[in-house]
């Protein structure tokens, strides 16, 4: 197991790598010295002084000197402070995680409650006409854009029914208030693609030879579907679900920018905005190391939900 | 009174290219202890009538059209549903055809028998000895050792014979056994029909041994019964019909059945045109 680990970890180096590469190319090639100091300095900086930028920030380097230095610093989690704020990485991300996740983290498990409970309920009527009716709304709700959602909640459910305030963030209990809109919309976002993705799952997992064994031994319908088909099922869908864990804490960019939630995302988006490049590398950065995290944490999870695959 | 008796049962299947007649009015009666062996190609129609029994078969698209199932003095196709529960497992316990993919991977074997054997016996205190016992009952070595593996760490013979432990652990009254060796090397194969055997004299129990093949059924059924195309063309004591087949069919099955030493002809095959022609 230790041992996969460790092998596991060193695969996922070259994978860093090439990231690092990546974000070079883009940040430090695509995006000229010249570019980089207007970002830095603004449009009506002088010449002089972005040629000393230029200098300080050591852009007029030789590429494979600046890539040494860029790989360095991202391998070391040393990010340059950011230009709008002027405040380090680590404090701004810090500060991002908690509102993300106030939001994802309750979103996510309540959209994946949701789902399980209705795919669940779908198999158990299969081809009747609630299954039929539940498959028609979710397909139609996975055809709805993101932000039909948000407009839907913050002009009727917010502004015209006046049940939560339209956006805004409080520190403590009070937050309560002002997440509960964006969390739901967050677990319904993706609940009819999981619910479709879902039942597919389980009907598949339904017409397995196990599954006659245990009608054959007399257990009831649900407890047929709540164990036997459960449990085979959720070892499918961990894929499906664990590659999502990187979204709740890189936060959900739409939901937290439209309903002012300051987390990650929000810092993302406002980065982007401003062309403030540390940030915008940063937050490409950690994606993507949480992202080969989750893809080490699928494995993982696998091996411990079915017995028949062994690290090693 | 009879352990089981079938009246004129007919099994539709409504699918979207149409109906499928699976069986087509069959009789059988089985006493307390008998064995029955059904014997017949594969699509006869034996595994239909066999699930049909606890009504095991997917409603829909299956259809009862006709006849009855009448399982010690009780109708089964007019059952509720918590009375079919307590059938199922309770009195009439299956074995099926593939052990690999019959059991639930993601369970450990104790695991599985103890869920029928909590079901049906909740009286019981000590599952996992009883556990122990069955296993240790179909031929299985160090038994306690294996309470906690998975599926799949056991070879083919070994995950049938804890079917047929699972199986017995609620001690049913009647085992179906549905192609129980067909998935296993013939060596295997060997064993386990002689572990049938053991059981048979060891167990009051009946038992339906449903398979394609005449060979394995000397020496073990009371009874057979002949299906083609959904219907029964031959019904009788075995020894009778393996020595004196009065169905074509009959005899062209048992023409099938290898013989050590038998000088090499080819292979016998079946007319079925002709057959059905002949009014089967
Ligand atoms: N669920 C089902 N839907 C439609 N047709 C079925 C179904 N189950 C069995 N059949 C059909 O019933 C016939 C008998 O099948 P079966 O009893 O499994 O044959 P066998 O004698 O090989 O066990 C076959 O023609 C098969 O295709
Ligand atoms: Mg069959």
């Amino acid at each position: 197991m230790l041992n996969y680990l460790i092998r596991r970890l060193l695969y996922a180096v070259p994978i860093l790598l090439g990231v690092i590469f990546l974000t070079f190319v883009l940040f430090r090639v695509v995006n000229t010295p010249e570019h980089a100091a207007i970002n830095a300095l603004g449009p009506k900086s002088s010449v002089d002084a972005r040629n000393a930028w230029i200098v300080n920030n050591g852009r007029d380097l030789p590429l494979y000197k600046q890539f040494a230095t860029h790989t360095i610093q991202l391998a070391t989690f040393d990010f340059q402070p950011s230009i709008t704020t002027k405040r380090p990485m680590g404090e701004t991300f810090r500060e991002g995680v908690g509102p993300s996740l106030c939001v994802t983290l309750p979103g996510f498990i309540l959209g994946l409650c949701l789902a399980l409970v209705l795919s669940l309920y779908q198999v158990f009527v299969r081809n009747s006409a609630a299954d039929r009716t539940i498959t028609l709304i979710c397909v139609v709700m996975m055809s709805l854009p993101t932000m039909v959602y948000i407009i839907f909640g913050q002009a009727v459910v917010a502004l015209g029914l006046g049940w939560f305030p339209v956006s805004g963030f409080t520190k403590g209990l009070d937050a309560v208030r002002f997440l509960l809109l964006p969390v739901a919309i967050m677990a319904i976002i993706s609940l009819g693609y999981d619910a479709r993705m879902f039942r597919a799952v389980f009907l598949e997992e339904i017409a397995q030879d196990y599954v006659r064994t245990a009608h054959a031994k007399g257990l009831s319908a649900t407890r047929v579907l709540s164990r036997h088909v459960l449990k085979n099922g959720l070892i499918a869908l961990i894929t499906l679900t664990v590659g999502q864990l990187p979204k709740l804490i890189m936060g959900t960019l739409l939901i937290e920018s439209f309903f002012g939630i300051p987390g990650i995302g929000n810092v993302m988006v406002q980065g982007i905005q401003t062309s403030d490049e540390p940030v915008v590398l940063a937050c490409a950065y950690l994606g993507a190391l949480l992202y080969l995290a989750a893809l080490i944490l699928t494995d993982i999870l696998y091996a411990a939900a079915d017995p028949r695959i062994r690290l090693s | 009174m009879p352990l089981l008796e079938i009246r004129n049962l007919a099994i539709h299947f409504h699918t979207e290219g149409g109906v499928v007649e699976a069986v087509k009015g069959i009789n059988l009666t089985l006493e307390k202890g008998e064995t029955l062996a059904i014997v017949g190609e594969s699509g006869s129609g034996k595994s239909v009538t066999g699930l049909a029994l606890t009504r095991l078969l997917p409603e829909p698209p299956t259809r009862y059209t006709s006849g009855e199932i009448i399982f010690d003095g009780k109708s089964v196709l007019t059952m509720k549903a918590d009375e079919l529960r307590k059938l199922r497992g309770g009195r009439i316990a299956y074995v099926f055809q593939e052990p690999s993919t019959s059991l639930n991977p993601v369970f450990t074997i104790r695991n599985q028998i103890a869920e029928a054997i909590q079901l049906h016996r909740p009286e019981l205190r000590d599952v996992d000895a009883e556990i122990i016992k069955h296993l240790d009952l179909v031929g299985i070595t160090n038994p306690a050792q294996r309470l906690h593996d998975y599926p799949h760490q056991l070879s083919g013979g070994m995950q049938q014979r804890v079917m047929i432990a699972m199986a017995l652990s609620c001690q049913p009254d009647l085992l179906v056994a549905d192609e129980p060796t067909t998935a296993l090397d013939v060596t295997i194969q060997a064993q386990i029909m002689e572990q049938f055997r053991e059981l048979r004299s060891k167990l009051d129990m009946a038992i339906i041994l449903i398979t394609h093949n005449f060979g394995i059924i000397g020496n073990f059924a009371d009874k057979v019964a002949v299906m083609f195309r959904g219907k029964i063309v031959e019904y009788g004591a075995t020894k009778d019909i393996l020595g004196n087949p009065q169905h074509a069919y009959t005899k062209a099955l048992i023409q099938c059945i290898p013989r050590l030493g038998a000088k090499k002809r080819r292979l016998i095959t079946i007319d079925h045109a002709a057959l059905e022609a002949a009014g089967a």
